[in-house]
Formats: structure tokens, sequence, C-alpha cells
């Protein structure tokens, strides 16, 4: 890696002394990671080398990208600036901007995705969180949101669009709503699974809903825009409803609460229907509030949490699963599969939609698209790491007894730890019964999803220095409505931005539809979205194969899916621009997203093993069905029949999303190699130059020369260099 | 910087994140660009500014 003459002329002495230990701090915890076996060692190792590999990858290579590859100039205007209309254009403080981008890219995705690869061990995992965020994932969110930025805030769809052709639009417009309704169905599925025959968190996540509302109205009528005390009302409520949630628990009421994950099913699918037809400020605005504080306050817990509790990891570093792609959570082994199980946390396709949407309207200085980009990705891909480690530091005879479908492990503490002993490794029926009493839940077995695992470590580590066993319930309980309540609220702003979706489309079509305030067309179009999402969500719920590991690799193929199209999108404005040398940025990670998300869905459409190929499932199933016999897991002929329809629509979909992206790569390879043929400068895309006239930071604090700039334009002080930025 | 000057810059940072202060920066933006047209109340402001995120609910990720 060459870096600029920039760079390397301003190191000064106490810088390389500092760069230097933290090389050699992250060097040492990965060796320990990497070497250690037989032997258990503490979870901080994972968290010295995540933080320290960040680091390094902010400091150089995203700074790199920055000024050598995209060439970020701060004497341009920013289209913040220059078409400031105080409602989506308005220049806003990069720390406040970095808030925002990372409250709307980070979700429930990176909580969920390393529980479930914890099966691999928590090397591959971790490895994949870590360069893939460094090299992939964060260079994708920082790309789009600069060259979004370049084009007055263009979206994803239009640069596909216009860089590509109007096939790579369609296509990305495609990839956007499916990505979305498989999201949607999945998100839910987690929750559904964690709430079912729970009355405790049943009835603490059905109190965020009154919550909300109450919220909603204190801020709408009683006192307008007080956000702040709204939302410790609402945090307070939310604790209370938490521990109101276990006297219910030992109330004759706990049976009203206790429901079956088919009701469950019933009640968020109306409830999304509702939640995305009534006005904004009524749920969706307070739910907003109250989970990006609750995300934000959890994670920061959380990693106070493991370096005072230092708990060690459990997990083995690379599991047989691995290798031989048995795994029990999902199939197929740790090619490619490891990196479509970890989307988010990663490289997620969904965060390109962010970064071309909202933020780089709202982007103060071209230079701080590594801040806001490139970094908040790197938070989101801690968050991934804390979600690693609270799995790994379970027992893992625990782990597979939850995370193993309910046909493999039984509805018993004695099937379960029979099922367990099979897969080698053990637990006692007492343990695994005593793990559920501990947290006051009725059972832990096939609790399948990822939250109730992350749950219980999380819980593991807070009761390590927070109140002791005693509170283990609560951190527990406190942990699945920290997970429920914002992919509730991602549940009810995407089944929004769906309907916007289909409104824009089918108004193509019939006029009225696009109109946002035509109540029909908005209750026609929520429903349609609703019932696709309820659809995979009642499937997923009844699957007799178990739903998340037949949904979950469809989930991730569907976001490395979007992923490419944002590489691919990248790396063609980099060629037509006359940057082919620098093409290899975007372009390397882009192959390696190809490769991983084709060979999964082939192996998901071909494969001949019934464990790992949806339509090796079919013929088995079909099969069997034709001879009139019943095969297990499937308990009659109406499972049999199930099982084949799913598997069709599952095969179909992961064929589907494979010819998406071999039509987009290939359409932008024609394009590619007519820019690079012509051997004169393509006319640009991107908006004129204007000088800027703002002054403001590029990094979290602003350095010396920034200091003295902000002096010179009269906005700040030696002392005080944090006064928001101004115009001269 | 002492404890309070740090707390104190969190509760701005905290106001300005959550959008507390959207109203204080229209009422500067506006007294500097129309001195002379009237001031919306807080209360139809704030109003206003939730309704124009009915109209655009932005992607939120997983």
């Amino acid at each position: 890696m060459t870096v600029p003459t920039a760079i390397r002329e301003r190191m000064s002495l106490r810088s390389v002394v500092i760069w230097t230990a933290v090389a050699i701090a992250g060097a040492v915890a990965w060796g320990v990671l990497a070497l250690a076996r037989g032997e258990n060692i503490s979870a901080v190792w994972l968290v010295v080398a995540a933080l320290c590999s960040y680091a390094i990858a902010y400091r150089f290579y995203a700074k790199f990208i920055a000024h050598k590859v995209l060439g970020v100039d701060d004497r341009r205007a920013t289209p913040a600036e220059r078409l400031d209309n105080a409602v989506d254009y308005q220049p806003t403080d990069r720390r406040v901007l970095l808030g925002h981008h990372f409250a709307a890219i980070a979700g429930a995705g990176p909580l969920v995705g390393p529980v479930l690869a914890a099966q691999m061990g928590y090397l591959p995992g971790t490895m994949w969180i870590i360069f893939g965020v460094i090299f992939a994932g964060a260079v994708q969110d920082m790309v789009i949101l600069f060259f979004s930025m370049r084009r007055d805030g263009k979206s994803l769809g239009q640069m596909a669009r216009e860089e590509i052709g109007p096939f790579g639009g369609v296509a990305a417009l495609v990839a956007v709503f499916s990505i979305m309704i498989i999201l949607l169905a999945v998100l839910a599925l987690v929750v559904v699974n964690a709430l079912a025959r729970s009355p405790w968190g049943t009835f603490s996540i059905a109190m965020t809903i009154p919550i909300a509302l109450l919220m909603g109205f204190y801020l709408r009528v009683i006192r307008p825009g007080r956000v702040l005390e709204a939302t410790v009302i609402g945090v307070g409520l939310l604790l209370l409803a938490i521990v109101a949630g276990g006297w219910i628990d030992q109330s004759s009421l706990a049976d009203t609460f206790t429901l079956s994950a088919e009701t469950l099913v019933f009640c968020i699918v109306i409830y999304g229907f509702f939640a995305s037809v009534l006005p904004v400020w009524m749920l969706l605005a307070p739910r907003d509030y109250l989970s990006t504080f609750m995300k934000v306050g959890t994670i920061v817990l959380l990693a106070i949490g493991v370096l005072i509790a230092s708990p060690v990891l459990k997990n083995e570093a690379v599991t047989e699963f691995a290798k031989s792609g048995a795994g029990p959570v999902f199939a197929g082994s740790l090619f490619p599969f490891v990196f479509i199980t970890i989307a988010c946390g990663a490289l997620s396709g969904f965060h390109s939609l962010v970064a071309s949407g909202t933020t780089p309207k709202m982007i103060q200085k071209e230079s701080q698209v590594r801040m806001v980009g490139y970094g908040a990705m790197l938070i989101e891909s801690f968050v991934a790491i804390m979600a690693l480690i609270a799995a790994s530091i379970l027992e893992p005879g625990l782990y597979y007894a939850m995370n193993a479908p309910a046909a493999l492990v039984g509805a018993t503490a004695d099937s379960a730890a029979q099922a367990v002993a099979n897969l080698g490794f053990t637990i006692t029926p007492q343990d695994l019964q005593s793990a559920a009493t501990a947290v006051e839940e009725e059972t832990l077995i096939a609790r399948t999803g990822g939250a109730p695992t992350f749950a219980l470590g999380m819980s593991d580590i807070f009761s390590a220095f927070l109140g002791g066993a005693s509170m283990k319930a609560f951190w527990y309980h406190f942990a699945i409505m920290f997970e429920a309540l914002f992919i509730l609220t991602t549940v009810d702003a995407g089944t929004r931005v769906g309907r916007f979706m289909l409104q824009d489309t089918l108004g193509n079509v019939y006029k009225p539809l696009a109109r946002v305030s035509w109540k029909p067309g908005l209750w026609a179009t929520s429903a349609i979205v609703v019932l696709a999402w309820g659809y995979f969500l009642y499937v997923g719920v009844t699957d007799p194969l178990g739903g998340i590991n037949q949904l979950f690799p469809l989930f991730g193929i569907a976001n490395q899916l979007l992923a490419a199209v944002a590489l691919t999108v990248a790396t063609v404005i980099l060629v037509k621009s006359g940057r082919l040398k620098w093409a290899w940025i975007t372009g390397i990670p882009l192959l390696w997203d190809a490769a991983v998300t084709l060979t999964a869905s082939w192996q998901k459409v071909f494969s001949g093993d019934v464990k790992l190929g949806f339509f090796a499932q079919r013929a088995r199933y079909a099969d069997a069905l034709d001879r009139g016999e019943v095969l297990p897991p499937a308990k009659n002929l109406d499972d049999m029949s199930t099982v084949i329809t799913n598997t069709t629509v599952q095969g179909t979909l992961a064929a589907f999303f494979a010819i998406l992206i071999v039509i987009i790569i290939l359409d932008a390879a024609r394009v590619c190699w007519k820019a690079i043929r012509t051997h004169r400068e393509l006319p640009t895309t991107e908006t004129p130059f204007v000088e800027s006239k703002i002054v403001a930071g590029s990094g979290l604090f602003p350095s010396p020369e920034e200091r003295a700039q902000l002096v010179g334009a009269g906005v700040g002080s030696r002392d005080d260099a944090e006064e928001p930025p101004e115009r001269r | 910087m002492s404890v309070r000057a740090v707390a104190g810059r969190l509760w701005c940072f905290l106001r300005e994140v959550s959008g507390e202060t959207a109203y204080d920066q229209y009422v500067e933006r506006h007294r500097r660009d129309h001195p002379d047209a009237p001031v919306l109340s807080r209360r139809e402001f704030e109003r206003r500014r939730a309704d124009e995120r009915g109209h655009d609910p932005g992607s939120r990720c997983c």
C-alpha cells in the first residue's frame, strides 16, 4: 500500500511511537487468538484485536482511500452547503451526523448473524467481522457516501441507472425491494422465537406500544419537541415494564401472555400494518428515540462489562462444523456460509441505501466522509464483535441446545441433552433446566434466532458486575426487550419504506397510487408489503425443517446481493472517471462478495446434500410423499406438503438472487470495458465545483491546524474548539 | 477539561442529536433570512417537522 506523501510527511515521532504501540498490541492480541488451542482465553483479547485493527485501518487505509483514491476536497462546497433548504439539505455537525448515520445503519443484524456463526467457532467470525469491515464493509459505506455526495445525494438506484444503464437500475430496485421483504420476515422471526411461550418477554414488549404512544402524545401535545424529556420518561417506563414482566410471570395473568409462535405472527403482522399507516409522530418517531438511546446505552454498557468481567471464551476457536458443514444451526461449510451469515457488521449492502439517502445531503465537508461513512461502520462492526463474545462465553452444550432446530433437539431437557451429546458436546438435563430457571424462562431448548442466546450471554456479563445472580433474569429480559424493541422499529420503518417503493412503482401504472395522502392506496400498498413479509414469517414459524436455518441464508444472500450492486456502482464510477488503477479498492471486495454469494446460492440451489440444497430437500420429500411416507421431522402428510412448497419458494428465490447478481456484474463489466477502450475522458456525472465557505474540522476532534483555521474564521477559540462551525 | 464541562458538552451533543435544537436553529435562521416575517410557534414548527418525516421515513438497516 502506498502512503500518500502528505500523510508521510506529517507523521511526527510521537505518532510513530503511538502507532507502533497500537500495531504491537493488535498483533499480540491476534497472536493470542490464533495460537490459543485447548486452553480458554479471555474475551478481552478479542476486544483488543478489534480496536487496534480498527484504529490502524481508520488512520491509514481510510485516510489513504479518502485522499488518494476519492480525492476529497474541502475547498469544494458539499450539497448541504450549496442546496441548504433547512429540510433535507442542511449542513450538520459531523459528530451529530455520525450519530444519525450510525442510528440508521445499526440494528439487530449485527447481533444476530455473529451468534449463529459462532457454530463455526469464534475465530472465523472474528476474522471476517474485522477484516471484512476494514477492506469491504466500511469501504463500501464511505465510497458510496462520497459518490452520492458528489451527485447531490442521488440514491443508489439512480446512480446504478446513470452509471450502468436502465438494466442495472431495475435490477437494483428489485434487489432492494426483495431484500426488504426477506429482511423484515427474518427479523420478525427472531422476535417471535424470542417471545414464544415467554409471558415475561411478551408482556414487556407489548408495553412498548402504549409507552411509545404516550411519548408521541407528550411530544405532540404536552411539550412539543422536548425529545430528551420524553425519552427519559420512556426509558424509565421501559425499565418498569421489564420489572413488571417478572410480576406478570408469577401472577395468574401469565397464561394470558403465554402465546404460541403462530399467534405472535398474527399479532406482529397486524401491528406492522397499523404502525405503518398511522402518522409517524404516534408510534415510529417515539420508538426511534427509544430504540436509539437503548441501543447505544446497552452497547456501551456491554463493552464496559466485557472489560470488567473479562469473561472466558468457552467456544472453540474453529469447530468441526467449519469443515464438515454439518452444523445444526445452519447447514454448509465455512466458505461461503460464515460470510453469508455474518452480513451486518462486516459487509452490509443495506447500508448503501442510507449512505446514498439522507446522510450525503447533510455532510458539511467532503473529508468528513471518512469519519461518518467509515467510522460509523467500524462502530457497527464492534457491535458484532460484542455479539460474538456473548455467544462464545456460553457452554457449547448450552449454545447448541438453544440454537439447534426443535426437530433435532426435541422438547424436553433429556432429549436435548441427548441430541447435544450426539453432536459431540455435553450438557446434563439438570444444567439445561437450571440455566432456564436462572433467567426465569420455562425452557431454553431450541430458542433459535440468536436473540435468546445473545440475551443469555449478556445477562452473564452484566450480572457479573451489576447485581449478581439475582439480577440474571432481569438482565436476560432487558436484553430481549432491547433487541425486540429495535427489531419492531425496523419492521415499522421497513414496511413504510417498502410501501413507498411500491406506491412509487405502481403509481406509474395507476396515478392516484403514487399520492401519499390517498388513503385506499395507502392501506392497499401497506397490506401488500405486510402480507409479503408476513408470508415468509409464517413459513419460518411453521417450517418443519426450522425457520431460521432455512431463511437466514436467504437473508444473507439478499443483503450481500445489494452489497454487490453498491460495490459494482462504485467500481464502475472509479473506472469511468479514469481511476482504473484504483479500481481494486472496491473491485476486490466485489469479487470476493460475488464469489461468496454465488457459491452460496449455487449450493443452496444445486447441492445434492439434503441438509443444504433446497431442491434436494424438495426432491427427497416429494418422492416420499409419492410413496405415501412421512419423513421426520415432518409429522404428517400436511407437513410433507409444507416442506415441498417452502423449499420450492426458497430455492427459486436463491436462484433469482444469483441471476440478478450475474446480470448486474456482466452489465457493469460491459460498461467498464467500453470506458477502458475509449481513450478519452468520459463526461463526468458529478455536479460542478463550487467553492465552500464553511470552515469545519474533519475528524472527531479538530487537529491543531484545523483549530487555527477555526480561530482564523472567528468561530473557535483556542480552548473551545468544539464550537459548532459557522459561516464565515 | 473539568467533569462539568464534559457533561455540559455531552448534554449539548445529546440535544443536537435528538433534534431538540432544531427549533432554535429554525428561529435563528428565520430571523436572519426573513427579519419581517412572523416566526412559527414551537408547537406548529414541531408539528410540521414531524409530518415532514411521514413523507420520507428514510431507510433503516438491519
